[in-house]
């Protein structure tokens, strides 16, 4: 376990080490209105004024939370129907070598919603169902673009706390295409060439057929792989090109495949607490947020680690070896890969759900009752320690201002963050944001657990069966798109998790704006003797709790029917 | 309104257009000029012959070969059906297919590893893998296939074991991940060695 805890340890401190300067070009990307417009690169700046031009806001002018919401749901809806249409038309569409018909509507609506809200739930097997033109032209444009809906809200979030007296937020169409061009495209590129130079295809021909060396048949799937997995990552989106995700070694080759890929997906938020440091102009206050979420995803990481190297009941009981060592990585080996084992795939399970990316390099269903609870805390937490592409930030700033709420109750003083007094009308809209996506993902539960066709969509039996359906709802409201992923192959549970995916994307995200145009109005109080500080451990801690006390409360009585129940029966 | 419905559906278009289309076809042309055996799917040929991919596994039965892990796909190694088996930790269902992966492991290794008993044998062997078609097995489960495959190729064991290591990919930059044996590829070596 040693050689285990050094990788993830190295490997971690890589990442904040690329995350951290980032952050810099990031944070210029976003607040220098003159980005672009002079030096050698200037015709990318008038690209920029094009794309205005074309989309009809060619002043570019600033919008108040109104406005860039409605601008933000006309153009999400405009393209939920697009990537709808790819998708029932395929057939009779170009790009379609293995010939598959059209995807059935309730799959299509399901992957719609999926993509569009950057779940990218996988209600469908890839390689069997999408054809390279709906891989390409539906899905993976929504991995970007989804990604940087979310940047954007985030960006206009932060500009609450910047701005004075003002009630504006920014541009969405300059936020989103900034997101897109010269954040999620530079990066995407260079790591679908690395990713096609460790091996991953990217073609657009059909299937191979190979006779195999004992005379069998084999068809190998392969297509455009790399161009979609390398923002499916940067974009925390998921959505794998095969039914067995990243854990398919076409998507992610060589031991090395589990680990740049998660390095992808952990980039951008990471960097995005450092930028929120930058532009409040305060890198402590962003540290004292950093040090939370680390906290609990090193905590995630342990336990799953911990609990996978002891192995399941079964294994231990079967008489097998499950000892690490002597040529072989011991532990739960059910549904994982030899070229990852257990570490690897630890730090990838709780990363890929902490920041709600779903995808996966192992199967969440077989893991053992401690370590499959890792994730599934991971993702009833929502979007919230470092949590998606944005989405992550503009979750931690609903607890943040709950924290500062509650800290101001003790200090007997009005509560107040950055300068911006907090006052009822936050502390509500907060409360919405935070605990919305809970309460609906336990209503659907509840709902799956009290009729037919939810009892039907349910693959395991006995408190595993339950944990399923509670993770599937959770995922989906949290916009994560990890399954344990025997769990709804029916079309109720399709339906259910449009719904679901839907709401979980939209309230949250809706209330962060209204947060920040709310925020963007009041005046910068001045910090005095009295004010209750947030840049310090001791506001870590208090955000910890925060998010264990809201999130924790709603899942410890689900996780008690389930994972607990599972875990004493054995 | 209209004007933000009609630019939304310009951005849409155009959006489409270039991340959907323009981006992979680019990437896709890169790759046949740079990497045109990765682009295809890292093919591996026998006398002009695809007879399968290095990052796919796939079924080998009798004494003859180097067994895969098990697959849970349908049929097993279905490198167009990937999925898990996503059996739950404490479903007996796993632990009625556990127990039988190890039984017809015993008997088809025991009469080449004297002594041999379940506890002897790698979690590896015994588990489905997460795509189906994890090419690897581990050394461990490597080192005690390789008594069989000595045996009925007429090989000396370290003949054996050295092309077991030589088709070992270690960890990534021999620090992260673990080893695993390609076993398509060593597979091939051996067939290549004759011996049978």
């Amino acid at each position: 376990m040693v050689h285990g805890t050094l990788q993830i340890v190295v490997f971690v401190a890589i990442l904040i080490a690329a995350a951290y300067p980032l952050s810099r070009y990031m944070a210029r990307v976003y607040t220098d209105d003159d980005f672009l417009r002079r030096g050698r690169l200037r015709f990318l700046g008038s690209v920029e004024r094009g794309f205005h031009r074309i989309v009809g806001d060619r002043a570019a002018r600033e919008m108040t939370w109104k406005v860039y919401a409605t601008t933000l749901l006309v153009f999400s809806f405009v393209f939920v129907f697009v990537v709808y249409a790819i998708q029932r038309l395929q057939a009779h569409l170009f790009l379609n070598p293995q010939h598959f018909p059209a995807v059935p509507s309730f799959i299509s609506l399901n992957t719609a919603a999926s993509f569009l809200t950057n779940t990218n739930w996988q209600y469908y097997a890839g390689e069997s169902t999408m054809s390279f033109l709906s891989q390409m032209a539906a899905l993976a444009v929504q991995n970007f673009v989804s990604a940087a809906v979310g940047m954007a809200v985030m960006v206009a979030v932060f500009r609450g706390f910047i701005r004075r007296s003002s009630g504006e937020l920014g541009n969405f169409w300059r936020d989103l295409y900034r997101s897109l061009v010269y954040i999620l495209l530079p990066i995407a590129t260079i790591g679908a060439v690395i990713l096609i130079a460790a091996g991953v295809p990217q073609t657009f021909h059909h299937y191979a057929q190979v006779t195999t060396v004992q005379g069998g048949h084999q068809t190998i799937a392969r297509g455009p792989v790399a161009s979609q997995v390398a923002i499916k990552h940067l974009g925390t989106n998921g959505g794998g090109f095969y039914n067995s995700n990243s854990a398919v070694p076409f998507e992610s080759p060589g031991s090395f495949g589990g680990y740049f890929e998660l390095f992808l997906e952990l980039l951008i938020p990471f960097s995005s607490v450092f930028m929120f440091g930058r532009m409040i102009g305060k890198m402590r206050n962003a540290l004292a947020i950093f040090a939370a979420m680390f906290t609990l995803f090193a905590v995630g990481v342990g336990i799953n680690y911990v609990a996978e190297q002891h192995g399941s009941s079964v294994l231990r009981n079967s008489g097998v070896n499950i000892t690490q060592g002597h040529g072989q990585t011991g532990g739960n080996m059910a549904d994982k890969e030899v070229r990852y084992g257990i570490a690897e795939t630890a730090v990838f399970a709780t990363g890929t759900t902490m920041t709600s990316t779903g995808a996966v390099i192992a199967g969440h269903d077989a893991m053992t009752p401690a370590g499959g609870a890792v994730p599934l805390v991971n993702i009833f937490l929502g979007e919230i320690i470092f949590g998606g592409v944005g989405s992550g930030m503009y979750g931690i700033i609903f607890i943040i201002v709950l924290a500062v709420f509650v800290a101001g109750l003790m200090v007997g003083r009005t509560p107040e963050y950055l300068g911006k007094k907090i006052e009822a009308r936050e502390v509500k809209i907060a409360a919405l944001g935070a605990l919305f996506p809970g309460t609906l993902a336990l209503t659907l539960t509840a709902a799956a657990m009290v009729t037919h066709a939810g009892l039907a969509s349910i693959y395991n039996p006995g408190p595993h069966g339950f944990t399923e359906a509670l993770y599937a709802y959770t995922s989906q409201v949290g916009n994560n798109g990890s399954a344990m992923a025997g769990y709804g192959a029916t079309s109720f549970s399709a339906y259910m998790g449009t719904i679901d995916m839907l709401f979980g994307r939209f309230v949250p995200l809706l209330a962060a704006l209204a947060l920040g145009g709310s925020l963007a109005l009041k005046k910068q109080v001045p910090a005095s003797a009295g004010t209750f500080r947030t840049d310090g451990p001791t506001f870590s801690v208090l955000v910890v709790g925060m998010i264990l006390l809201t999130a924790g409360l709603m899942v410890l009585p689900a996780l008690t029917l389930g994972p607990i129940v599972e875990g004493l029966m054995h | 309104m209209a004007r933000v419905v009609g630019g939304s559906v310009v951005a849409v278009v155009v959006m489409t257009l270039f991340f959907g289309l323009a981006y992979p076809v680019v990437l896709t042309g890169f790759a046949s000029v740079t990497f045109p055996s990765h682009a295809q799917g890292s093919l591996i040929h026998k006398d002009g012959k695809a007879v399968g991919s290095s990052l796919a596994a796939q079924q080998f039965t009798g004494k003859l070969y180097f067994h895969e892990r098990p697959s849970a796909t349908s049929p097993a190694y279905n490198a167009a059906g990937t999925t898990f088996a996503n059996l739950g930790p404490t479903n007996p269902a796993l632990a009625k297919l556990v127990s039988q992966n190890a039984q017809a492991i015993l008997k088809l290794e025991g009469p080449y590893n004297p002594g041999l008993t379940i506890h002897d044998i790698p979690v590896d062997a015994v588990t489905t893998s997460a795509s189906g078609i994890d090419p690897d097995i581990s050394p461990a489960y490597a080192q005690l296939q390789a008594h069989r495959i000595a045996a009925v190729r007429h090989l000396p064991l370290a003949t054996v074991q050295k092309l077991i290591s030589q088709n070992t990919d270690g960890r990534w930059l021999g620090f992260f991940g673990e080893p695993g044996v390609n076993v398509l590829k060593l597979n091939l070596a051996l067939d290549k060695l004759g011996g049978k």
